[in-house]
């Protein structure tokens, strides 16, 4: 079958970006054919700013080279105008006659500066501030002129009169509001912020109309007249009074627009389901969007459709605000100026040239505008995006990330808020040794917008993930405005779909699907058989969805679940036989002992677990250990599962003068229910016989402490990457009930959870209330929880004797050739 | 000189699995493909020498277990961005028997 024909009228960054994402899906889909009607690559309009400041050169810029077009086999044609779309011979034609045909179209004509209709505005020396030739126009004016007059006083305006003031001009700033940047800011921040810009020799006209732009002596424009009959001196003009969407193409097409293109959540015209608009042409819902962060989400969706995959829905974007003036943070985001119905927490420290608001409404945050310190910028616009209620947040929201998260725990997100202020010097990632320049450095040259692609290119936050936050903060003081944070609860899984966790369990669950290839099919997987990253999660939900039922794949499982045992860093392995509740006796020491001798092993070492740990183990002697301890009387300790792991005890009230509760007892019960049990990440208990707590109880998934009472209950603490403090569930009366809340509580996370989810994460993600409300309040539902749990746990075998047993011991084994 | 050697069957290595060949150069994987086609790799990832064969297998990559490096089981070549090589031995199947040029 021949290729389908695509057409993209606009070389810019939506249009652009949409064929970037569209090629990752179907590169082989579409003959594509590009129109520009400017004679360069795409590239990043926003950085046209800092080029204008001279912080950049235009080379800077460019996101794809005329070789990345040749490179993906597109037609490009640069400076070429397109004139007309013939909708029903499908085909467009550009002003200077060339002709391409398509299938489908894609329309990203972007916008242009509106243009005030007073007259003179036609006058050479009269510019929008628009694209490159706009840059290089008041570059070049900058170098002999002296006067500019900028009309308009909002982003665009005020980065264009920056950046001419850096090239020497005398600038004069002309707004019709009454206060500067008002669709971003509130009038104190502006009043700040204006401040601030007189200092750096910036003058505004406020509440000032531009009736008439008059021409100098050499016929260029020479003055500008105001409507109280005042006239000031300007050899420049440049018009940053808003920007339209460029609709007259779609218009002479006969393609509805208003305000925009009108397209659906799709991204289609509502008019010609052929054709495609994305970017600032379009109107979705109403709203054309102007900020770049949208439009990557547009071109996301868009390229899902051209794909023919079909699943994606754009639904709108919550947008933030950053202005690129070196030297001045403002932040505005959301519903910034509150009303009805809103509060707003106000810090203003006008001394200290510090401002910030939040608008806050229902218990959620729904607004932000700050001035001075922006630094938390993107933590409050991540929590609008989420729309989390703030709950006891509230107190300390104002103080910002790092003040909060040191006071309530930090979830999963440890980035302390400073990246702006480290130096270039400073590591960032502990664990693959990345220093913030580095990363600065991967993401202006390499062209990063994702904490994903990040994480490629530099190794940072691919291990254990704890400085994610921290990147995701130099992602957003380094690209601006044009940084989108991810919201993580509704990620895709990987690359290889755009489900996410809760989508893919819940079609697991609705759709009854009992094997990876039928999950594959059903949710349209994008790969044949998925990648290292969603087979262990599928595997996961299928088995913990459909026990007995869904057959355990052990390929598509980590290695350290599939040889049921750790690898380490030469290839060797560690065993760690099981010691219920830490507990063992002479026998098991002695026959650990013959096994560690018997095979040589170097290392032996007692485990944070409280067992012991024999390392450097060769994988084929495994299954021969395993027999040895299995006769005497020993099982898999679980030590390299996302399972339960140990159940960690004090010696309680059996032998200690302050124990209160039989805690070694307990936790070798809990052990023995749980045993085997998989889980979306590694699961730890420990029971303490008394408050002083020796067993640590307090930094475990399900910590137990025995108090004169009966014993309370803890959850979703955590020793790890970041410390976490486990939160108080409930009081037990007794150690069936210990059992039965614990039971209940794990297999809520087990059947809730997301793959590599902790239950710190997990209970954060849901709310301690749910799992109260599920696991302590709900009686009948707690009930029906544990009997769910000890059914999936039902006869599970020691996968250390089903090995060493059954088929798969040759595995294990490796081929030797006769020599 | 090179031969063709007839090394296992190819329901030794466990369909999007691997099996290991020693030999006295190094160990080498030998990978199974979901259609059956066999590869073999040097078990030595060139990252930091991790043993390929416990890697995860999917489409036509494996995973190395010890940090997530993916190579190109046709090739040997880590994708993009990683940079870096596994050598190569050219291999087939006939009549259920894997065959590995050595």
């Amino acid at each position: 079958m021949a290729k389908q024909k695509l057409v993209l009228i606009g070389n810019g960054m939506a249009g652009v970006r949409t064929l970037e994402e569209l090629l990752k899906l179907a590169p082989e889909q579409y003959d594509i054919t590009v129109f520009g009607a400017e004679p360069h690559g795409n590239y990043n309009r926003i950085l046209l700013s800092p080029v204008l400041a001279g912080e950049m050169q235009i080379q800077d810029i460019i996101l794809n080279d005329l070789d990345w077009y040749a490179e993906n086999g597109i037609t490009l044609h640069v400076g070429k105008r397109v004139t007309q779309i013939d909708r029903i011979g499908r085909k467009v034609t550009a002003d200077d006659g060339t002709r391409a045909e398509y299938d489908r179209l894609l329309i990203a004509t972007g916008s242009r500066p509106f243009i005030l209709p007073v007259p003179g505005k036609d006058l050479p020396g009269v510019i929008g501030y628009r694209d490159i030739a706009d840059t290089q126009t008041m570059i070049a004016t900058a170098a002999s002129k002296k006067h500019a007059v900028v009309i308009g006083a909002g982003l665009l305006g005020l980065e264009a009169a920056n950046g001419l003031i850096l090239r020497g001009m005398d600038v004069t700033v002309v707004h019709l509001g009454e206060w500067i940047m008002e669709r971003q800011l509130d009038k104190t921040a502006a009043d700040m912020l204006q401040a601030s810009l007189e200092g750096k020799g910036m003058k505004f006209r406020l509440a000032h109309q531009t009736t008439e732009l008059l021409p100098g002596p050499d016929g260029r424009v020479g003055a500008v007249r105001f409507e109280n009959g005042e006239e000031i001196p300007a050899d420049l003009v440049v018009m940053a009074a808003g920007i339209r969407p460029d609709t007259a193409l779609a218009e002479a097409a006969g393609l509805h627009c208003n305000r925009g293109i009108v397209v659906s959540d799709t991204l289609q015209t509502i008019t010609d389901p052929r054709i495609y608009a994305v970017g600032e042409c379009a109107a979705h819902r109403g709203v054309a969007y102007g900020l770049v962060a949208p439009l990557f989400e547009q071109a996301k969706v868009c390229a899902n459709h051209l794909a023919q995959i079909g699943i994606a829905r754009y639904q709108g974007s919550i947008t933030s605000t950053k202005l690129k003036v070196t030297g001045i943070d403002v932040f505005s985001a959301g519903d910034f100026m509150g009303g009805a119905g809103t509060e707003a927490i106000l810090l203003h420290d006008r001394c200290g040239g510090v401002y910030k608001k939040l608008v806050i409404k229902d218990d959620k945050l729904v607004g932000a505008v700050m001035y001075g310190d922006t630094v938390d910028g993107s933590w409050y616009f991540q929590l609008l995006r989420e729309g989390k209620d703030l709950g006891e947040l509230r107190d300390h929201l104002m103080f910002g990330q790092s003040y909060a998260s040191s006071h309530l725990g930090d979830t999963g997100h440890a980035g302390a808020s400073s990246a702006a202020s480290l130096p270039d010097s400073a590591q960032v990632c502990g664990c693959n040794g990345v220093c913030k320049g580095t990363i600065v450095k991967a993401i202006q040259e390499k062209g990063l917008f994702t904490l994903d692609e990040v994480k490629k290119h530099t190794k940072a936050a691919s291990s254990c993930g704890s400085c994610s936050g921290l990147v995701e903060q130099i992602l957003a003081s380094t690209l601006g405005g044009a940084y989108q944070a991810v919201d993580t609860t509704k990620k895709p899984v990987c690359g290889c779909t755009d489900h996410n966790h809760g989508e893919v369990r819940q079609a697991i669950k609705e759709q009854k699907l009992l094997s990876i290839p039928q999950v594959m099919q059903a949710l349209a997987w994008k790969t044949p058989n998925g990648c290292a990253t969603c087979r262990p999660a599928l595997n996961y939900y299928l088995l913990s969805t459909w026990p007995h039922e869904a057959q355990d794949d052990p390929q598509s499982r980590f290695i350290n679940e599939r040889a049921h045992a750790n690898i380490q860093k030469d290839g060797t392995y560690s065993v760690v036989p099981r010691m219920w509740g830490g507990l063992t006796t002479p026998a098991e020491l002695r026959a650990i002992a013959d096994v560690a001798e018997k095979y040589r092993v170097p290392t032996v070492k007692i485990t944070g677990g409280q067992r012991i740990d024999l390392l450097g183990v060769k994988k084929e002697d495994l299954p021969k250990m395993w027999e040895d301890l299995n006769a005497a009387g020993m099982v898999s300790g679980h030590a390299y599962g996302k399972s339960i792991r140990t159940v960690k005890t004090c010696v309680g009230a059996e032998h200690c003068r302050f124990g209160t509760q039989r805690s070694m007892d307990l936790g070798v019960k809990l052990e023995k229910m749980l045993f085997a049990m998989g889980s979306p990440h590694k699961v730890k208990l420990a029971v303490s016989g008394c408050p002083r707590n020796c067993a640590e109880a307090g930094i475990k998934d399900v910590g137990v402490i025995g108090v004169d009472s009966g014993y309370e209950i803890y959850v979703a603490g955590n020793g790890g990457i970041k410390t976490e403090v486990a939160h108080f569930l409930c009081k037990a009366r007794n150690d069936a009930e210990v059992m039965e809340i614990s039971g209940a509580f794990l297999q809520l996370y087990r059947e809730e959870g997301w793959y590599l989810e902790r239950t710190v994460h997990y209970v954060s993600r849901v709310g301690l209330d749910y799992v109260k409300a599920r696991v302590v309040d709900d009686l009948e539902n707690r009930k029906a929880l544990h009997e769910r749990l000890l059914y999936a746990l039902q006869g599970e075998p020691d996968p250390w004797a089903e090995i060493a047993q059954g088929p798969r011991r040759k595995e294990f084994i490796p081929i030797t050739l006769a020599a | 000189m090179s031969q063709w050697k007839a090394i296992c069957r190819l329901d030794d290595i466990p369909r999007l699995g691997a099996q290991v060949l020693t030999h006295p150069e190094g160990d080498i994987a030998l990978f199974r493909t979901a259609d059956d086609r066999v590869f073999a790799l040097r078990d030595k990832c060139p990252h930091k020498g991790g043993p390929l064969s416990q890697g995860i297998v999917h489409g036509e990559q494996v995973t190395c277990p010890l940090h997530g490096w993916n190579l190109a089981l046709e090739t040997g070549e880590a994708c993009a961005p990683d940079v870096g090589c596994a050598k190569k031995f050219p291999a087939r199947v006939e009549g259920g028997v894997v065959l590995l040029e050595l």
